[in-house]
C-alpha cells in the first residue's frame, strides 16, 4: 500500500482526520498549527490597533473612553509581543524547515514540540479570555505598583496567561536547541549550517536562559497580585524598579528572540536570490550568537528615566551602542552579498529589500534611544513607539513575511500569484513607513504614548500615520487571501522553484511524513553556488 | 509484551543518540530552573542587604534543627537517588525500586517537615498579609522577608511535590521491566532534577535560616 | 549504551563531605567572622552545590558540551545579579541633578 503511492504520499495528505492534526508529532504539521495560531493573534492584535489609530485620527478623545483606549493598546501590545513577534518566526517557520534544513527526521522531541503548541493556546485563551471580560489596562509592560495594586482590570489572569506561554517559548527554545546539537545529518557540520539555523540557535539560546526570568518575574506579580504580600510594593520596602529589572532582563533580550530568527531567513533569502555564498558567512554566524549574549547586557537602557542610577546608566548607555556593531555585521555583509550579483527580483527577495530599509531606519534610531541624554527627551514618546515598531513590526514582520513566501511552496506544493506577492511587498513597505515616519516626528516634537487625545497641531502628523495604518492593513490582507486561494487554484510547486541550495529543497513539495526518503550525507558547506559561474560581471 | 517495546524513538538513529539528546534535554531544562529561581535569590539579595536587621530577625523566627534536618534529608536522599541510577546502570531491578522508594520516602519527609514549619508560621501570624503580626517594629520589610521565605520555599516545595510525582513514575515503569543497562534513560533524568532541586536547598537552608546566627 | 559507572565509594565519599558540609555551615553561623558572616555561609553551599553537580550528576564524567551547559546557567545568573545590584549599589554615587565630577 504505501510502496504504491509512495510518489504522492506526503505529510498533508497522508491522513486527513482532525485528529491526526491534534495529535500530529510532526514538526511540519506543528509549524502549520502555529502558523494558524499566529494569524490569528496577529489579526486580534490588528483590530486593536486598527481601532485605536481610528481614535487617534482626531486630536480630542472622541471614540472611545481613555479607560477604553489604555486596554487596546495593552491587548495589542500583549498579543503583538507574546502571541505574535515571538512565535511568529520561531515557531511557525523554525519548526517547519530546522529539522528540514540539518537533515534532520524531526525535532529532538517531538511530543514535547506539540505541549509547546498548547501551552501556547492555553496561555493565549486566558489572554483572550481577559480581553472579553473586562480588559487590561496596564500596558504589554504590566509595571508595578500599578499592576500589582491600582490597576482594577485582570491583571492576574492576564500574568497566569503570560506566565503559561512563557513555557511554551522555553520548550521550543530547549527542543531547537538540542536539535540543532544532536540531530544534524552527517556531514552537517557547524560551519556547514545554513544561517537561519544559526539564527535559531541564537534564539533558543535567549527563549532557555531569558525566558524563566519573565516567568518568575510575572509568577510574583500574579502572587502579590491575588495575596497581597510585598513583593514589590514600595509601602511595605519593596522597590518597584525591581520589577523593571527582572522584567527588562527578558523583554530586551526578547527583541532578538523576534529579530534574529528573521535576521536567519533574510540570509537564506539574499543567499538564494542573488545565487551566491553570503559574504562573510562565519562573520554572519558569530553575530547572531553575539546579539544574542551582548543582547544581555543592555537591559538597563529602558530604566533611564527610573530611579536607576546614573552610574548604571552610563554604563547600560555604553553597552547598548554595542548591539550595533554585530547588527552591522549582518547588513553590511547581505549587501556585500548583494553587490555584482545578478539578484532575481522574485516577491520573497522585495521583502529582504524591505527588510533591509525598515531594519536600517529602527536600528539606527536604536542608537539614538541609546544615548542616555538624548533618551531623556525622547523617553516614552512616540519617538520610541516608532523606534521599536520599525525593529519588531518592519524587521521581524518583512522577514516573516519574506520567509512565509519563501518556504510557501514547500510547506503547501502550491504556488502563489507572484504579481500579488509584489503588490502586496509593496503596499507593506510604503503603507509601514507613512504609518511610523510621521510618529518620530511627533515623538521628537514631544507626543507622548499611551494618550487617547492629543493638541490639536499634532493631527495632520496623525492622520497620516492613521492613513498609512489602513494601507498597511490592507498589504496584511492581500496576502492571506492569495495564500489561501494558492492551496486550491495555485499551480503545483516543483521541488525547488527558487534555485535554493538548502536540504529543504532536495526532497518533494510538500514533503514526506518523514522528511527524507534517503540517509542524507552532507558534502558541502551551505550556499553551494560555486564560484565565479554566477553574478562576477 | 511491555518487555518487547523498543525504546528507541522513531526520529533517532541510535539510543546512543537518543540518550545524548535526552541529557543535553535535561540540561538545558536545568538551566532554565537555575534562571527561574535566580529571579527570586535575586529579590532577595537586593532586600536583605537593604534591610539587614529585620531579615536577621526574621531569620531567627525560623527553626534551625528543622531545617538542618531537612537538609540532612535531602542529601541522604541525592544519595539513594544516585544509588537508584547506579542499580539502573546495573539492571539490578530490585535494587533500584528500593532506592527509588526511599527517595520517595525521604522527600516526602521533607514535605512533611515543611508542612509542621508552615502551620508554625500561621500560628505565629508570620504569613505576609492582613493577619501578619510584628512586634519588633515596622511591620514591612519583615513581610518582605517572609515573603521570599515563602515564595522560595514553596516554589522549592511545587518542585518536591513534582519530584514525588516522577518517582512514582520511575518506579511503575522499572516494576513493568521498561528498563535494562541499555536503556535507563528517564531514572537517570529524574536524577538530575532531584539532585537540582537539591541543590536549590543547599542554598536556601543557610540563606533563609541562619541570618545573624552569632 | 557503556556509560561511565562512579563506583559506590565515590558517592558515599560524596555524601560525606555534604554532610559534613552542612555541619560546617550550622557551626560557622554561630561564629562571628564580621564582614564575612554570608561569604563563608555562600562559599560552604557553592562548595556543597559543585560536589553534587560534579559527581551525583556526573557532570565530572560528561563530555564538554555538558560543562558548557551546566555553567552557562549559573554565569547567566551572575549576570543577572550583577548587572541588576550595580543598579541599586550605584544609586548616591551620583545623585540626579549634582554636577558630574570632573
Ligand atoms: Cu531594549
Amino acid at each position: 500500500m504505501k510502496e504504491e503511492s509512495a510518489a504522492t504520499v506526503n505529510y498533508l495528505n497522508c491522513d486527513y482526520s482532525i485528529r491526526s492534526w491534534l495529535l500530529t508529532v510532526d514538526h511540519k504539521r506543528i509549524g502549520i498549527m502555529y502558523l494558524l495560531a499566529v494569524t490569528v493573534f496577529f489579526l486580534i492584535g490588528g483590530i486593536m490597533a486598527t481601532l485605536f489609530r481610528f481614535e487617534l485620527s482626531t486630536a480630542a478623545g472622541d471614540l472611545v473612553t481613555a479607560e477604553t483606549y489604555n486596554k487596546l493598546f495593552t491587548l495589542h501590545g500583549v498579543v503583538m509581543v507574546f502571541f505574535f513577534l515571538i512565535p511568529s518566526v520561531p515557531a511557525v517557520l523554525g519548526n517547519f524547515v530546522l529539522p528540514l534544513a540539518i537533515g534532520a527526521k524531526d525535532v529532538a522531541f517531538p511530543k514535547l514540540n506539540l505541549l509547546s503548541w498548547y501551552v501556547f493556546m492555553i496561555g493565549g485563551g486566558i489572554t483572550l479570555f481577559v480581553a472579553l471580560t473586562g480588559g487590561l489596562d496596564t500596558g504589554w509592560t504590566f509595571y508595578t505598583p500599578y499592576s500589582s495594586t491600582y490597576a482594577t482590570t485582570d491583571v492576574l489572569s492576564a500574568a497566569i496567561g503570560v506566565f503559561i506561554t512563557g513555557f511554551s517559548s522555553i520548550l521550543t527554545g530547549l527542543n531547537f536547541l538540542v536539535t540543532i546539537h544532536k540531530m544534524r545529518a552527517p556531514g552537517m557540520t557547524w560551519m556547514r549550517m545554513p544561517l537561519f539555523v544559526w539564527a535559531l540557535y541564537a534564539t533558543s539560546l535567549i527563549m532557555v536562559l531569558a525566558t524563566p526570568v519573565l516567568a518568575i518575574t510575572v509568577a510574583l506579580l500574579a502572587v502579590e497580585r491575588a495575596t497581597g504580600i510585598g513583593i514589590f510594593d514600595p509601602a511595605l520596602g519593596g522597590d518597584p524598579v525591581l520589577f523593571q529589572h527582572m522584567f527588562w532582563f527578558y523583554s530586551h533580550p526578547a527583541v532578538y528572540i523576534m529579530i534574529l530568527p528573521s535576521m536567519g531567513v533574510i540570509s537564506e533569502l539574499v543567499a538564494t536570490f542573488c545565487r551566491r555564498r553570503i559574504f562573510g558567512y562565519s562573520f554572519v554566524a558569530a553575530s547572531s550568537i553575539a546579539i544574542a549574549v551582548i543582547g544581555f547586557f543592555v537591559w538597563g537602557h529602558h530604566l533611564f528615566l527610573s530611579t536607576q542610577s546614573v552610574y548604571a546608566g552610563m554604563v547600560f548607555s555604553f553597552l547598548s551602542f554595542l548591539v550595533a556593531v554585530p547588527s552591522a555585521v549582518k547588513t553590511f555583509n547581505w549587501t556585500a552579498t548583494m553587490y555584482k550579483s545578478s539578484v532575481s527580483w522574485q516577491s520573497p527577495m522585495l521583502y529582504v529589500m524591505g527588510f533591509m530599509g525598515l531594519f536600517l531606519v529602527g536600528g539606527l534610531t536604536g542608537v539614538v534611544l541609546a544615548t542616555l541624554g538624548l533618551d531623556v527627551h525622547m523617553h516614552d514618546t512616540y519617538f520610541v513607539v516608532a523606534h521599536f515598531h520599525y525593529i519588531m513590526v518592519g524587521g521581524v514582520l518583512m522577514g516573516y513575511l519574506g520567509g512565509l513566501h519563501y518556504w510557501w511552496p514547500k510547506i503547501t506544493g502550491r504556488m502563489y500569484s507572484e504579481a500579488w506577492a509584489k503588490v502586496s511587498a509593496l503596499l507593506v513597505f510604503v503603507g509601514f513607513n507613512l504609518t511610523f515616519m510621521p510618529q518620530f516626528i511627533l515623538g521628537y516634537l514631544g507626543m507622548p504614548r499611551r494618550y487617547y487625545a492629543y493638541p490639536p497641531e499634532w493631527q495632520t502628523l496623525n492622520v497620516l500615520s492613521s492613513a498609512g495604518a489602513s494601507v498597511l492593513g490592507v498589504g496584511y490582507l492581500i496576502p492571506v487571501i492569495y495564500l489561501l486561494w494558492s492551496l486550491r487554484h495555485g499551480k503545483p510547486a516543483p521541488a525547488n522553484p527558487w534555485g535554493g541550495k538548502g536540504l529543504e529543497w532536495t526532497i518533494a513539495s510538500p514533503p514526506t511524513p518523514h522528511n527524507f526518503e534517503k540517509p542524507v550525507i552532507v558534502t558541502e558547506g551551505a550556499y553551494a553556488y560555486g564560484e565565479g559561474g554566477h553574478g562576477h560581471g | 509484551m511491555a518487555e518487547s517495546r523498543n525504546p528507541l524513538a522513531h526520529h533517532f538513529d541510535s539510543l546512543e543518540q537518543q540518550y545524548a539528546a535526552a541529557k543535553l534535554g535535561m540540561w538545558s531544562f536545568l538551566i532554565t530552573e537555575v534562571m527561574m529561581f535566580g529571579g527570586l535569590f535575586l529579590g532577595y539579595i537586593l532586600y536583605r542587604c537593604r534591610f539587614p536587621e529585620v531579615f536577621a530577625q526574621g531569620s531567627h523566627h525560623l527553626d534551625i534543627k528543622l531545617g538542618a534536618f531537612n537538609t540532612a534529608v535531602l542529601i541522604v536522599s541525592s544519595l539513594t537517588m544516585a544509588l537508584a541510577v547506579h542499580a539502573a546502570q546495573e539492571g539490578r531491578k530490585q535494587a533500584t525500586l528500593t532506592y527509588l522508594f526511599f527517595t520517595l520516602m525521604l522527600g516526602l519527609t521533607f514535605l512533611g517537615v515543611k508542612v509542621i514549619e508552615y502551620s508554625d508560621k500561621y500560628q505565629h501570624h508570620l504569613i505576609p498579609g492582613a493577619r501578619f503580626l510584628w512586634s519588633e517594629g515596622d511591620a514591612g520589610p519583615p513581610q518582605l522577608f517572609y515573603s521570599y521565605y515563602f515564595c522560595m520555599t514553596g516554589l522549592h516545595a511545587i518542585h518536591m511535590v513534582v519530584g514525588a510525582g516522577l518517582l512514582l513514575w520511575l518506579m511503575a515503569l522499572t516494576a513493568r521491566n521498561r528498563f535494562s543497562p541499555a536503556y535507563y534513560t528517564p531514572i537517570e533524568m529524574v536524577g538530575l532534577y532531584w539532585h537540582f532541586v537539591d541543590i536549590v536547598w543547599i542554598f536556601l537552608f543557610p540563606l533563609l535560616y541562619l541570618i545573624g546566627r552569632h | 549504551m557503556n556509560h561511565h559507572i562512579v563506583p559506590l565509594k565515590i558517592y558515599f565519599a560524596i555524601f560525606a563531605a555534604l554532610m559534613a558540609g552542612t555541619a560546617l555551615t550550622v557551626w560557622a553561623a554561630f561564629q562571628d567572622f564580621g564582614e564575612f558572616n554570608t561569604l563563608v555561609a555562600v562559599v560552604i553551599a557553592v562548595v556543597k552545590a559543585a560536589l553534587v553537580v560534579l559527581f551525583f550528576m556526573h557532570v565530572k564524567y560528561s563530555d564538554k558540551l555538558i560543562w558548557v551547559f551546566a555553567s552557562a546557567g549559573f554565569i547567566w545568573l551572575i549576570i543577572l545579579f550583577a548587572f541588576t545590584l550595580m543598579d541599586p549599589m550605584t544609586r548616591d554615587w551620583l545623585p540626579v541633578g549634582a554636577p558630574l565630577p570632573m
